[in-house]
């Protein structure tokens, strides 16, 4: 007996003419010579005696180099023994995990309707209609905020303290007062918050934009594009549309907010997928820094939900935009396609995720009211309340979420590639799509499974071409402004 | 690394510790130890590896290609030092039945008394 060694959960792929695997385990993109390439075939029907594999390549590769070889993909993990073969992480209760982000819905009130809004529809999870006194911030509140979350932080050199609605503008009042209050704060125990806020620019003001730039706050716009995308969804209650409204108030903030890049965050539905329109008309008709782009949230039965082809569609824009970004990369330009450039970050960074994003763990939502949750989008749902901010985090109620939502317990995404960067997706589409945070989106994974197979691609085409363009990629702080 | 290039942060991370502990030695449950200077591979008992269940090639024991009680069953099953052990063939068949698992249950194996 002897022993036998086995690949690794690996995903092999070729760009710019070279063979390259993803390591799934690790999340490492390794690229391979021919000898190392000849040596994984030799293992792909299963466990072998390494030294069949060796022997069959012997006319081809000196001995000396194939061990090398081999010894070189055992040791970066490509190659496993049996018994060392990595495994699916194991849910482990994490004690108080640092908080870094807190996201405080100043208020629930939106001064616009827009028609597949998560907060207001049929999807929303929020308790019935609450009285005026308790559908805005106030100051107290957002003060004793900004104090859980130095806190909470107290490891943390860095903090961030987002402002989300409802529509955020509606509660400017409390919102630079608690920049304020947050600044002193922050200078008092030796730490640097940095803020972010998401508006529909419908109540932007001259006076508003003096105060994001002299702050330093990161500022994402939900916009959908054109005007007649735009006005299809993002409309008043009367039905009206509000391009009009935000497009010169946009460009007045684009003008002058010069501290701290501008994003646009667009929705796409059945009926607004015009992608590459819509990228261009933001970026060069408007002026945006970065557009992201995210699938609506709704229930399948919705008409402007996105059905299959709706993804196909979605991602044959995607791979269009990508090509030009990789174009402008092996320039060594930037394009603010926010999606390739998160997505290429992940990659750049090896990360390797058991949990979808950071909710429950290091970021947090705030209600008007005080009442924590697990992030913004379940702020107000009764079912996902962790406490409240002057009573503290439900620990208990927080593992219980920790848990459910766990890859552990996705055996859905257990086999799949790209579970270490997706982990299942977003706790919130799946309580709308499914009534179940902890359930896997199983709606999407094909179109995340592309994007990312175009992302691994465009990845290693650039790192093999003009490497030094993710150098900023090592500064680029994740913006995390949520949507 | 010759053969391979660590592309992503993660696999130059990873490259980092390779030549930080500058040997194989996940085989063998930790860094070998006394002056092993060349990379020594497991490739079989017929080549370099599985060098009997005293000592490996660099005279210690971390880096055998398997723990020494394993090594023991290791002949038994292919007959690498038939002398050491029962007959399997013949007269003791079941020596090893209370072995699923020999990482765990060597201790199981007993002594014969023919």
């Amino acid at each position: 007996m002897t022993t036998r060694l086995q690949l690794s959960d690996m995903k092999r792929f070729s760009a710019a003419g070279k063979a390259f695997a993803f390591l799934i385990p690790s999340s490492s993109v390794i690229g391979l010579d021919d000898l190392s390439a000849a040596l994984l075939d030799g293992f792909k029907d299963g466990p072998r005696n390494p030294a069949t594999v060796v022997d069959a390549l012997a006319e081809r590769f000196s001995r000396d180099d194939l061990v090398e070889g081999l010894s070189e993909l055992h040791q970066t993990g490509a190659v496993t023994t049996p018994e060392h073969a990595a495994t699916i992480p194991v849910y482990k209760q994490t004690e108080a995990a640092p908080l870094s982000t807190l996201v405080l819905n100043v208020t629930n009130k939106c001064n616009l309707s827009c028609k597949y809004c998560y907060e207001y529809g049929e999807d929303k999870l929020t308790a019935p209609a609450t009285s005026a006194a308790t559908r805005f911030m106030d100051e107290a509140t957002a003060f004793e905020s900004v104090d859980f979350l130095l806190q909470r932080g107290a490891h943390l050199p860095r903090l961030t303290l987002t402002f989300f609605g409802g529509e955020t503008l509606l509660n400017f009042k409390v919102v630079s007062a608690t920049v304020e209050y947050a600044r002193r704060r922050a200078r008092e125990a030796g730490k640097t918050i940095d803020f972010s806020l998401t508006t529909n620019a419908t109540l932007l003001t001259e006076e508003i934009v003096g105060f994001l730039t002299g702050n330093h706050v990161g500022v994402t716009i939900s916009i959908d594009g054109p005007k007649d995308l735009q006005d299809r969804f993002r409309t008043y209650s009367n039905g009206e549309g509000s391009y009009d409204r935000i497009l010169p108030r946009i460009k007045a903030l684009l003008k002058n907010h010069r501290t701290r890049p501008v994003g646009a965050r667009v929705t796409l539905t059945s009926q607004v997928m015009d992608v590459v329109r819509i990228f261009d008309h933001l970026t060069e008709e408007i002026g945006f820094y970065e557009v992201g782009f995210a699938p609506v949230t709704t229930s399948a039965n919705t008409l402007y939900s996105i059905q299959n082809a709706g993804f196909d569609s979605m991602l044959d824009q995607f791979t269009n935009l990508s090509r030009r970004y990789l174009d402008r990369a092996l320039k060594g330009e930037y394009m603010g396609f926010s999606n390739m450039t998160d997505q290429l970050q992940e990659i750049h960074t090896g990360v390797t995720k058991s949990y979808a994003c950071g909710a429950g763990l290091g970021l947090l939502g705030v209600s008007p009211t005080g009442d924590i949750a697990l992030c913004h989008r379940f702020v107000d749902s009764p079912d996902h309340k962790l406490g409240n901010i002057r009573t503290g985090l439900d620990e208990e109620k927080r593992h219980d979420f920790n848990r459910r939502t766990h890859l552990s317990n996705k055996a859905e995404c257990h086999t799949c590639w790209v579970r270490g960067m997706c982990s299942g997706g977003c706790y919130h589409e799946a309580q709308v799509r499914y009534g179940d945070i902890g359930h896997a989106n199983l709606h999407y994974c094909d179109w995340i499974r592309g994007w990312i197979d175009v992302c691994l691609h465009t990845y290693a085409e650039i790192a093999e071409k003009t490497p030094s363009f993710f150098d900023r990629f090592d500064e680029r702080q994740g913006v995390g402004v949520p949507a | 690394m010759r053969h391979l290039k660590a592309v992503n942060r993660k696999a130059r991370r990873i490259e980092q510790l390779m030549t930080a502990n500058g040997d194989v030695y996940a085989l063998a449950q930790g860094p070998a130890g006394g002056g092993q200077t060349t990379p020594h591979y497991p490739m079989g008992c017929s080549l370099v590896f599985s060098p009997g269940w005293e000592v490996d090639s660099a005279g210690g024991t971390a880096g055998l290609c398997q723990p020494v009680e394993r090594d023991l069953y290791d002949c038994y099953i292919t007959c690498f030092w038939p002398a050491q052990v029962p007959d399997h063939l013949n007269n003791y068949p079941d020596w090893t039945k209370k072995c699923g698992a020999a990482a765990k249950d060597w201790r199981n194996i007993d002594l014969v008394f023919p």
